[in-house]
């Protein structure tokens, strides 16, 4: 067998076109594919125009002057912006394609949000969303965008009104000092003080005095709004912020994104590699004739298989190790873990390597196994990376039975274990029971094969 | 000549050979026995079963039915198609398969074949660049590495041009002749079997119509006088409702 080893790679020695197409294509589409899925989205281009005139872009909120622009630098956290000066101008850049989509802010947002804030009635103050709706997908993707740049301006100017509220509360309990509008500074006597004074007087009247009943009866009230009263500030904070959100997961990985995305990105190099190789060795025996020749007693079909399996397995583990020190070294993931993702490396490469091989006994041609080794590869990649929930249940479980028959989950299973941690055990031999399945049809392919 | 290689103890025998694939039948009960240096051609139309014939006797088809004296390590075999690797230098090649057919001496044997197949001076060419002619002569090379007793050929001459059919039968002939190896080989050439073989054995949908010298063959078909050799042999697969 080490003999057709050699062969094998001295075939692909002399074949730097097919070696470097094999090395880099995969590499170009994991780089690719890692790339997206650990970056997320960038800043999406939105237009902004703001029609609030510059001095009218204060809110009196209790006699504190609140500079509305300063809310801009909310919605800007997520958008990228392009500023234009009129509402015309904002549309334009969406039907340009320049911007995803224009927020317009009205002359009038000013005005009703002084009305709403002062308890005016009218109508609410509004913005305006503008975007093109040119596909289902770009339409959510704006919505989604908008909506929560919105929610997080909301909650900012919430915070400011929850402030301001309390500290009127704090004003009417503790009492002080507040500035009103054409009235000046205006002494607070509060409600504590009040009833301090209160229960002075009451203690210096004789206990039969008519008023004393009436004056504990205000001294009890200014006691129980003080207290009252305080407990109600952490009543306003909870309606802004109603709900506390706390994540805990109950399953899965731990791995953040990026490293997620360097699983993919390698699990995907490794299974192109492994499948093109194997596939195409295996077939090329056949075109070359020397299938026949070989099998008539100078080596096993079983051999054969085992001797294509090691030589794909081989040195799409050794592409795979390297790629994979060299994101984790990106990564600064540390090495502690090393002996392990090369283990769950190897059992994917085998167990690709078994699917590359059945492929190539199938088909019996190196065009066809090659065809049918992308055309397979792709799917499977893209099903093992639905999460659940992003489809409906039933569905959701034909994909799980599916992504289970092939190596692909199982493999980024087992590298996710090796190197963020977790039960390695099952996916390996979830790639071992793979590498057996596979092997079998091979090994029942070639029966057909000279 | 032919007849006392006849009487002399077989060096292949064949016995009741039949393959079904399905419920075709490519093979019909074929018995037969070749000589130590004996030539033997299997002629018959297409689809006659005269490469099944051969890949059970070189152990690459398992049989339905029947059983072949020889192991297949004592028999060598040239597929129709060249069985090497194009992107691999003859040497390579020879090397490749000399060790898989386990040869004592590798490097000697390869050199001992380049010799006698003449190409030592494409020695360390890749198969692909090289003619069809030469690229036989490497297949060929590759079936007598093991210096079998017997070497079974399928079509050798089908993608020769006339000269270098010519050097592949003197090739084979001194093989035979001289090294006293059995050979066996198909061919579509009726004339190519007429002017080479021994004996002949005529096959036709699976089975064997007829075991005999070109000769006997001739004096079959009753009007050997009259008409040429390839005549005589399309006259006798009419006679028998072929």
């Amino acid at each position: 067998m080490r003999w057709l080893l050699l062969k094998d790679l001295q075939i692909l020695r002399r074949s730097p076109l097919l070696v470097a197409l094999l090395v880099l294509y995969p590499l170009v589409v994991a780089l690719l594919v890692g790339a997206a899925l650990s970056s997320g989205p960038s800043k999406p281009k939105v237009a902004f125009a703001n029609l609030v005139p510059a001095d009218e872009a204060r809110i009196d909120l209790g006699g504190r002057q609140l500079d509305a622009t300063s809310y801009a630098s909310e919605l800007f956290d997520k958008v990228d912006p392009i500023r234009v000066d009129s509402r015309e101008e904002a549309i334009a850049k969406v039907e340009s394609g320049e911007a995803l989509g224009a927020l317009v802010v009205p002359p009038d947002v000013i005005e009703r949000l002084q009305g709403s804030l002062g308890l005016g009635g009218g109508e609410p103050p509004a913005v305006e969303v503008y975007y093109s709706a040119e596909n289902p997908l770009k339409r959510r993707y704006v919505e989604a965008t908008i909506d929560a740049t919105l929610a997080d301006a909301n909650k900012a100017l919430s915070d400011e009104i929850f402030k301001e509220a309390a500290g009127y509360l704090n004003l009417i309990v503790a009492g002080g000092q507040i500035s009103l509008p054409l009235v000046g500074d205006v002494n607070i006597l509060g409600l504590r003080r009040a009833q301090s004074i209160i229960d002075g007087a009451l203690a210096g009247m004789p206990p039969d005095d008519p008023s004393v009943a009436a004056l504990r009866q205000v001294s009890r009230f200014a006691r129980l709004a003080a207290e009252n009263l305080d407990v109600s500030k952490p009543i306003l904070a909870s309606i802004a912020n109603p709900v506390r959100v706390e994540e805990r997961a109950l399953s899965g990985s731990d791995a953040s994104l990026d490293v997620f995305g360097v699983e993919v990105a390698v699990v995907i190099s490794l299974m192109f590699v492994t499948l093109l190789l194997a596939a195409g060795m295996l077939a090329l025996e056949r075109e070359e004739h020397a299938f026949g020749r070989l099998v008539r007693g100078l080596v096993s079909r079983t051999g054969l298989l085992a001797e294509k399996i090691g030589l794909a397995g081989l040195c799409a583990w050794a592409l795979a190790a390297v790629m994979l020190a060299v994101l984790v070294g990106f990564l600064d993931l540390g090495w502690s873990r090393t002996p392990l993702w090369l283990l769950a490396l190897a059992f994917a490469a085998v167990a690709f390597a078994a699917l590359g091989v059945a492929i190539g006994g199938l088909t019996r041609e190196v065009r066809a196994a090659s065809l049918l080794a992308f055309m397979l590869a792709l799917p499977i990649a893209a099903l093992a990376l639905i999460p659940s929930g992003a489809v409906n249940p039933t569905l959701y479980d034909a994909i799980r039975i599916v992504s289970g028959l092939f190596p692909f989950k199982p493999a980024l299973d087992a590298l996710d274990a090796a190197i963020s941690g977790g039960e390695l055990a099952t996916p390996l031999l979830h790639l071992a029971a793979l590498t057996l399945g596979f092997g079998a049809i091979a090994r029942l392919a070639l029966r057909r094969f000279a | 000549m032919a007849a006392s290689r006849t009487d002399a103890p077989a060096a292949l025998r064949a016995e009741s050979l039949s393959k079904a694939y399905g419920d075709r039948r490519a093979l019909e009960s074929v018995s037969f026995s070749a000589a130590p240096g004996e030539l033997v051609a299997i002629i018959g139309p297409n689809g006659a079963g005269k490469t099944t014939l051969l890949q059970i006797l070189a152990g690459a088809l398992a049989p339905t039915s029947g059983s072949v004296s020889l192991d297949r390590r004592d028999v060598g075999w040239v597929p129709q198609q060249p069985a090497v690797y194009s992107k691999l230098s003859v040497r390579e090649n020879l090397r490749l398969f000399a060790r898989l057919e386990r040869v004592a001496d590798v490097d000697a044997t390869v050199e001992r074949m380049l010799d006698q197949t003449g190409l030592t001076d494409r020695a360390g060419d890749a198969v692909g660049t090289l003619s069809g002619g030469n690229q036989q002569r490497v297949n060929v090379a590759v079936g007598l590495l093991g210096d079998p007793a017997v070497l079974l050929l399928d079509e050798p001459s089908s993608s020769l041009d006339p000269r270098q059919r010519e050097r592949l039968w003197a090739f084979v002939s001194t093989l035979a002749r001289e090294g006293g190896t059995t050979v066996v080989y198909s061919t579509h050439n009726v004339a190519e079997a007429e002017r080479y073989a021994d004996r002949l054995l005529v096959l036709a949908d699976g089975e064997l119509l007829f075991t005999g010298t070109p000769a006997e063959l001739e004096q079959a078909t009753g009007e050997h006088d009259a008409i040429d050799f390839e005549g005589a042999f399309v006259r006798f697969l009419r006679s028998r409702g072929h």
